[in-house]
């Protein structure tokens, strides 16, 4: 029998550290086209693996290989690649606005645009997600128009939060888009909860609900996964893998004895893994658990493989804890890069078209901007005013509330 | 009062398809304390249904079916057991309208058991209001009887903010003087055991005057009132007794009023004594009636100790305490 001489502490510690060669071999991949598609109503005890594997469709050579392939159309793709770009461009601009002191604080999703983008095109109008603050590609890929999320970022006169919270904490209901909290998880359970609503009315709606590696530490999720699999509510559980959470690897969150997929394989439920970094993966993946789910077959849990390329926010300098070239050495390579080589080896889009759209794109994205600002920035020109500040805490406002407001003198 | 809570459930379910309600062992059984007894053979599994041992899930997909559109009506086992869920309830359900510019709320009501008498020990005996009276957004809730019970429910699930609906149990089976050796009664005596049939409201925010006097104003609510009632009648003083039934909103013109004619308060409640919601009235009565207060505002409250399970009757504030406050207030 093993034996130690004293008891010690396990801590997990990433493969490197800044100055160190990046190390991704814990994470665990596998060539495109080799994993195995389930018929949407199998048992989930029947692909187990598929919570270890990866599914990917995209090769290394831009190629759609396997059985994960759809048949999306050329035009579908191209709007895909479109949402994901435009997606870049408007975090980059917001980045700037945020050094250039026009809001406090910006969240961008470098690197994970493919996740969100794709997995909105796979669901159906009516259908709510219940996203995190990195799930702005569900806004855009949705066609909601940037100038109101800008408004909501620059909390300014337009801002139909009315200035009340931080950016990219956005609310959208129209688009299907939940109120973002900033507490961690909550979003996860109640996400179940809409779902079983939704099956209780006999509507055909689903649910999908957002969290990141890093939260899945939270009770929460385990609270949502029960629930999810007592009731077999219609809902899609993401798991946003990127590997960091803020300078916690993902090993801190558990990640380094099992994959996130797998947390499912506890509660029964259908678990699989997907390349995070693959538009065509991801919308495959997302139009079996969505189909799934509409089919009253219940829920699928989907840990999405991807990387944080940038900082966790305005506020993080990630060069303290990981390898500045980490991201460039990601083996899953660039979402908009893949699905750009894809579209031109089919023979439907080319270099000239490229820079074409990205030059729109980025003249779309001033323009939106421009007019965000003219309606004011944090610091800058018109807010809200002071008096809504008492407004929508209960929905008629309270004796004591009018109170404290008259003597705000507003 | 259990079945008042009861009949509040199963007449809003009868009205409103979008009423569901669930909770730890409330559907087949029909919940540990019986309120929701009948109500899934009548309604069906969707419309009432157990849930799993986790009150952070129960709260978490109460206002995802809130949001959604439906009116959850959940119950937590014990209000001890609630703080798994004080999350959900304090940064979800309470803010979804404000931070989302009024796009979403969470229509859900809240019933918990509260309160002590029963030797629950200190993990259901507990009343914790005050940890939800802190908390904007919220609306709490607690009755003294089975009138204002089932027109209470009635209203806390019409309303479109979420509601903390405290059912002191000790209250659920007959009134309680706070006289432990007294034989229990029943509530079929009480004026206010009379619950008319069918739809009525008892509307959130307004205040009751249980008996009216002149010498000083007891505030209080749920198992207080009684006891409030029994401390007036052995001592004989001219106390009015303001059963305040709903905390958030407040009934201040109904307190202010009270404590002008009489220029005397006393405040007491079964929950622990430092930050209590008694430190709340007390300020507020400071505020609006300092001018009118003869002798210092007075609390009567718990201790400020866990909930003990021998030592019951020590802890509870009982007639006896409260008729010394009584006695103190008019002496000055
Ligand atoms: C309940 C709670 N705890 C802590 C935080 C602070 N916090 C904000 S983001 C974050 C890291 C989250 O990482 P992950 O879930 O992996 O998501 P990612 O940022 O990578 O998208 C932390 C700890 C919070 N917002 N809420
Ligand atoms: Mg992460």
């Amino acid at each position: 029998m093993p034996s130690a001489a004293r008891l010690s502490l396990h801590v997990p510690e990433p493969s490197v550290r800044p100055g160190g060669k990046p190390d991704f071999s814990h994470v665990g991949f596998a060539p495109a086209g080799e994993a195995r598609r389930p018929p949407v109503d199998a048992d989930p005890a029947e692909f187990r693996d598929l919570a270890y594997s990866l599914i990917r469709v995209l090769d290394d050579a831009g190629a759609a290989v396997g059985p994960w392939a759809e048949a999306l159309s050329a035009a579908d793709l191209r709007q895909g690649l479109r949402d994901m770009m435009l997606t870049r461009a408007y975090d980059a601009r917001m980045v700037l606005s945020q050094r250039q002191g026009k809001t406090s604080f910006y969240v961008q999703c470098l690197g994970e645009e493919a996740v969100a983008c794709a997995h909105r095109k796979a669901l159906a109008p009516g259908d709510m997600c219940f996203p995190t603050y990195r799930q702005q590609g569900l806004l855009i890929a949705a066609g909601w128009p940037l100038v109101d999320m800008m408004n909501s970022v620059f909390s300014n006169e337009k801002d139909r939060l009315k200035g009340r919270q931080l950016p990219t904490m956005y609310s959208a209901r129209e688009a299907g888009f939940f109120t973002v909290s900033g507490n961690l998880g909550t979003q996860y359970p109640q996400a179940v909860g809409w779902a079983m609503a939704s099956a209780i009315a006999g509507d055909d709606k689903i649910a999908s609900a957002w969290i990141g590696d890093g939260a899945t530490a939270e009770s929460d999720f385990h609270a949502a996964l029960v629930f999810a699999s007592v009731y077999r509510a219609p809902v899609i559980l993401n798991v946003v893998n990127n590997q960091w959470a803020i300078s916690s690897y993902q090993g801190i969150a558990g990640g380094e004895s099992v994959k996130f997929a797998s947390r499912g394989h506890g509660f029964g439920i259908a678990s699989l893994r997907a390349d995070g970094n693959d538009y065509l993966a991801v919308h495959a993946v997302s139009a079996w658990a969505a189909q799934r789910a509409r089919a009253n077959l219940g829920p699928t849990l989907i840990e999405w493989v991807t990387y944080r390329a940038a900082a966790h926010s305005t506020s993080d300098d990630p060069g303290k804890y990981r390898p500045r070239d980490e991201g460039a050495a990601w083996p899953l390579g660039d979402p908009l890069e893949r699905l750009k080589l894809h579209l031109i080896k089919r023979g439907e889009w080319s270099e000239e078209r490229h820079a074409q759209m990205r030059a729109e794109i980025d003249a779309e994205v001033l323009d939106a901007a421009r007019d965000a600002e003219s309606h004011g920035t944090l610091h800058d020109g018109p807010t809200p005013s002071p008096a809504s500040m008492f407004e929508d805490v209960y929905k008629d406002m309270p004796r004591h509330l009018r109170e404290q407001r008259q003597q705000l003198g507003v | 009062m259990v079945e008042a809570i009861r009949d509040a459930l199963d007449v809003k379910m009868a009205e409103d398809q979008k009423v569901v309600v669930f909770g730890e062992d409330v559907g087949y059984f029909g919940g540990v304390f019986r309120c929701t007894e009948g109500l899934q053979r009548k309604y069906g599994k969707s419309r009432c249904f157990d849930a799993p041992i986790n009150e952070s899930g129960i709260v978490g997909v109460a206002i995802g079916m809130g949001a959604y559109g439906l009116r959850p009506v959940a119950e937590i086992q014990f209000a001890d057991y609630v703080y798994p869920a004080y999350d959900q309830i304090v940064s979800e359900a309470a803010r979804l309208r404000y931070r989302s510019g009024a796009e979403f709320f969470a229509p859900l009501v809240l019933r918990m058991p509260c309160g002590g008498g029963i030797y629950g020990g200190q993990t259901h005996s507990q009343s914790p209001e005050a940890v939800f009276t802190h908390v904007c957004g919220l609306k709490t809730v607690i009755p003294s009887n089975p009138y204002d019970a089932k027109g209470l429910l009635i209203s806390a699930i019409e309303d479109d903010d979420p509601v903390i609906f405290l059912e002191p149990k000790r209250l659920y089976n007959g009134p309680f003087s706070g006289h432990p050796d007294q034989p229990a009664v029943a509530w079929a005596k009480h004026p206010l055991s009379e619950t008319p049939e069918g739809r009525y409201v008892v509307p959130l925010g307004k205040a009751a005057v249980r008996r009216e006097g002149k010498g000083v104003t007891v505030l209080c609510y749920g198992t207080m009132v009684h006891v409030s009632e029994a401390a007036a009648e052995e001592t004989g003083v001219d106390a009015e007794i303001l059963d305040l039934r709903s905390l958030i909103p407040l009934d201040i013109d109904a307190i202010v009023a009270s404590v002008e004619k009489t220029g005397r308060c006393v405040i007491v409640h079964e929950a622990t004594l430092t930050s209590g919601f008694g430190a709340e009235l007390a300020a507020q009565v400071a505020e609006r009636c300092f001018y009118a207060l003869e002798t210092p505002i007075r609390r009567v409250a718990g201790w400020d100790t866990p909930y003990p399970h021998a030592e019951e009757w020590s802890y509870f504030p009982g007639p006896e305490r409260v008729g010394r406050a009584l006695l103190a207030a008019m002496e000055g």
